[in-house]
């Protein structure tokens, strides 16, 4: 394993792919190359990274429709991700998912779901799947606290309990389902008690700092791998940005956004990465190769050919087994 | 072994059964399909032969074990989720029409979703509006599924078998009042599939074509022995599937009538019903000699008292009326 200056490095130059990835996103979007919703995960990185870190090769990830950190992270390039977001044929999706659903079954990330709520179960299937042959994986599965208001976040949580499937929820609490703030829509503050409720361990924290990240979820994970069961976790974190790109965000202050950016992720590991007497020409030499790695993934989705109509066609349903090699029409 | 006569829940039995011997990917979950042997004793058995592991109760609970299945699915399992009804499949409709119907799509097609959705549809027998839906229209309306509805056991036995080694969503709809119904099924070690997107003649006449499926089946054939003691004798196509529709056997029929019924239980607006005659009056229209009818459910809820849901359903006198306006006799 790299040293913990070395893997404190790494973390950096991820958390900085996705927040210039998505800063470029925001631009491209302005000047009309970026169509639909647009939900940008700017405040939140330390969370897909650190959580990355914990996991295996072989550990599967699901996450809602904000998902560009957490495809970066986990290893999907800048190229097919942007060229997905331009709707072009090199995309992750082909161009048909868009930002809503990247998906990356090489590096088994699950997508991308657009619908609250309603990924949690195939987490859990993704789960049981492993559990069902005997295979060494977890799966974590990222949602934000809105959804733990929907019936689709209960009856997934109960089965994964109750089955003791070796998956690992992770409710990103960035303070606003949306424009609503959690104190309207839910009693409890702190989320993770709900745990108890579905027989499975819980815990809570703060998620600026990508090792506290690291560290805590790895514990989850390392339960889950030994047949503990599930956790919940909730990290409490904020996003900068509006929910999506059409959101101005005026339920929250100005004073509350700038007291929230001091305790910015990157913020908080570059300082980490001072202390820990990180040559400035590292730094320098990491942000000089991020530019130009987001700048050829612009120019690659720029360049690519648009998305197909004979694959979009092609992707409505597999081929019939034998129908497909009788070679008769339906 | 030679050809069997079994029941229909029995074909069923035996396609699960068959397929999970035969893949150990291939799996049941259900309420109540393990301990209690199925509400329907269409599992009977199961669990004793394949254990807990591959037969699994679960909670009730339809949005989460239907996900879980699309997440098995997604990732390798062959998942078989049984609804004690369909009428529970609307609080999973999310995990169906937005995730399983849609994954391989969003995923530029790298994604498949290998699942197969089963258990009763329509009416059974005065269980109220909440317990007696067709449900066809809705999952035969959605690209990306596929929709089987069974009339005989041997069509149920081949079809489910297909189902299961099919690598998309598909949407087995059984017929609550046909579990019962015995017929002719080959033996197992011939490993009858049968293909989707192939109708069945189920009569053959030339006066007039009746389309029907499901549990309507039954009735289409009682309609055509009546009919035939006057001379009008009725050719009946089952689709056997509703999506793909084989539209090309029910062009051939038409061409031969002349003439055209579609019976369903389900409701009159849009469905599967309304989506043949539209496909009938394009693609037959030089051969049609009358307007096609259609002989479907009441547009109501279902009614409790036994009377008026007679009354609501397809009925022999109903469809017998419908083919003599067809043929103007």
């Amino acid at each position: 394993m790299a040293s913990g200056l070395e893997s404190l490095l790494a973390h950096f130059r991820q958390m900085l792919v996705i927040r210039r990835f998505e800063e470029e996103c925001a631009r491209a979007y302005a000047q009309g190359k970026i169509g639909g919703f647009l939900h940008l995960y700017i405040g939140q990185e330390a969370i897909a990274v650190g959580t990355v870190a914990a996991l295996e090769p072989q550990d599967c990830l699901f996450q809602t429709y904000r998902d560009h950190g957490i495809a970066l992270a986990r290893g999907m390039s800048a190229k097919a991700g942007m060229a997905e977001l331009f709707g072009k044929d090199t995309g992750c999706s082909r161009g048909l998912g868009g930002s809503m659903h990247f998906f990356d079954v090489e590096h088994n990330f699950y997508g991308g779901w657009g619908i609250v709520g309603g990924h949690l179960a195939l987490a859990a299937g993704a789960a049981f799947k492993a559990k069902y042959r005997g295979e060494d994986a977890v799966t974590v599965c990222f949602f934000g606290e809105g959804a733990t208001n929907i019936g689709g976040f209960h009856e997934a949580m109960s089965l994964s309990g109750l089955w003791k499937l070796p998956v690992v929820f992770i409710c990103e609490n960035n303070r606003y389902a949306m424009g609503t703030p959690l104190a309207r829509t839910s009693p409890l503050e702190d989320l993770s008690i709900k745990a108890a409720g579905y027989g499975m361990a819980g815990d809570r924290f703060e998620g600026s700092d990508v090792s506290v990240v690291r560290e805590r979820v790895a514990r989850a994970v390392e339960r889950a791998r030994a047949g503990e069961g599930p956790t919940f976790i909730e990290i409490e974190t904020y996003r900068f940005r509006g929910h999506s790109m059409s959101d101005p965000a005026k339920y929250r202050s100005r004073a509350e956004l700038e007291e929230q950016k001091k305790r910015d992720p990157l913020l908080v590991i570059r300082s980490q990465l001072l202390e820990a007497a990180a040559p400035e020409a590292r730094l320098d030499a990491i942000e000089d190769e991020v530019e130009r790695e987001i700048d050829e993934a612009l120019r690659f989705a720029e360049e690519s050919a648009p998305a197909r109509e004979d694959v979009m066609m092609a992707c409505v349903e597999v081929p019939s087994h034998a129908l497909a090699a009788a070679g008769e029409s339906r | 072994m030679s050809a069997r006569t079994i029941r229909y829940r029995e074909a069923i039995r035996e396609a699960m059964a068959e397929e999970m011997e035969r893949d150990s990917d291939v799996l049941l979950m259900g309420e109540e399909v393990g301990h209690y042997q199925g509400a329907y004793k269409v599992s009977e058995g199961l669990l004793t032969r394949f254990g807990e592991r591959r037969v699994l109760d679960t909670p009730i609970a339809e949005a989460g074990f239907a996900g879980i299945g699309v997440g098995a699915a997604m990732t390798g399992l062959r998942p078989i989720v049984e609804f004690m009804t369909w009428n529970f499949s609307f609080v999973a409709f999310d995990q169906i029409i937005s995730n399983a119907a849609k994954i391989y799509q969003m995923s530029g097609g790298t994604i498949r979703c290998p699942i197969v959705f089963r258990g009763p549809n329509g009416a059974a027998r005065q269980v109220s509006s909440q317990h007696s839906h067709a449900v066809e229209p809705f999952y035969a309306s959605i690209p990306g599924l596929l929709v089987a509805a069974p009339s005989t056991p041997r069509d149920a036995k081949g079809l489910l078998k297909w189902a299961i080694r099919d690598d998309n969503p598909v949407i087995f709809l059984e017929g609550e009042t046909l579990y019962g119904e015995k017929g002719e099924v080959p033996a197992p070690e011939l490993d009858e599939l049968i293909p989707f997107g192939c109708a069945r003649v189920a009569r053959e006449g030339d006066a007039c074509t009746l389309v029907a499926w499901g549990s309507a089946l039954q009735k289409a054939l009682e309609a055509a022995e009546e009919l035939a003691a006057v001379g009008i004798e009725c050719e009946i196509i089952d689709p056997r599937t509703l999506r793909p529709l084989d539209t090309p056997a029910l062009v051939r029929s038409v061409r031969k009538t002349h003439r055209c019924v579609v019976v369903h239980e389900h409701w009159p607006y849009g469905g599967p019903g309304a989506e043949i005659v539209d496909r009938l009056q394009r693609e037959a229209f030089d051969d049609l000699d009358a307007p096609i009818e259609r002989v479907a459910g009441l547009d109501v809820p279902m009614p409790y008292a036994s009377n008026l849901e007679a009354r609501v359903l397809p009925t022999v006198q109903r469809i017998v009326r419908a083919v003599r306006a067809a043929c103007y006799r």
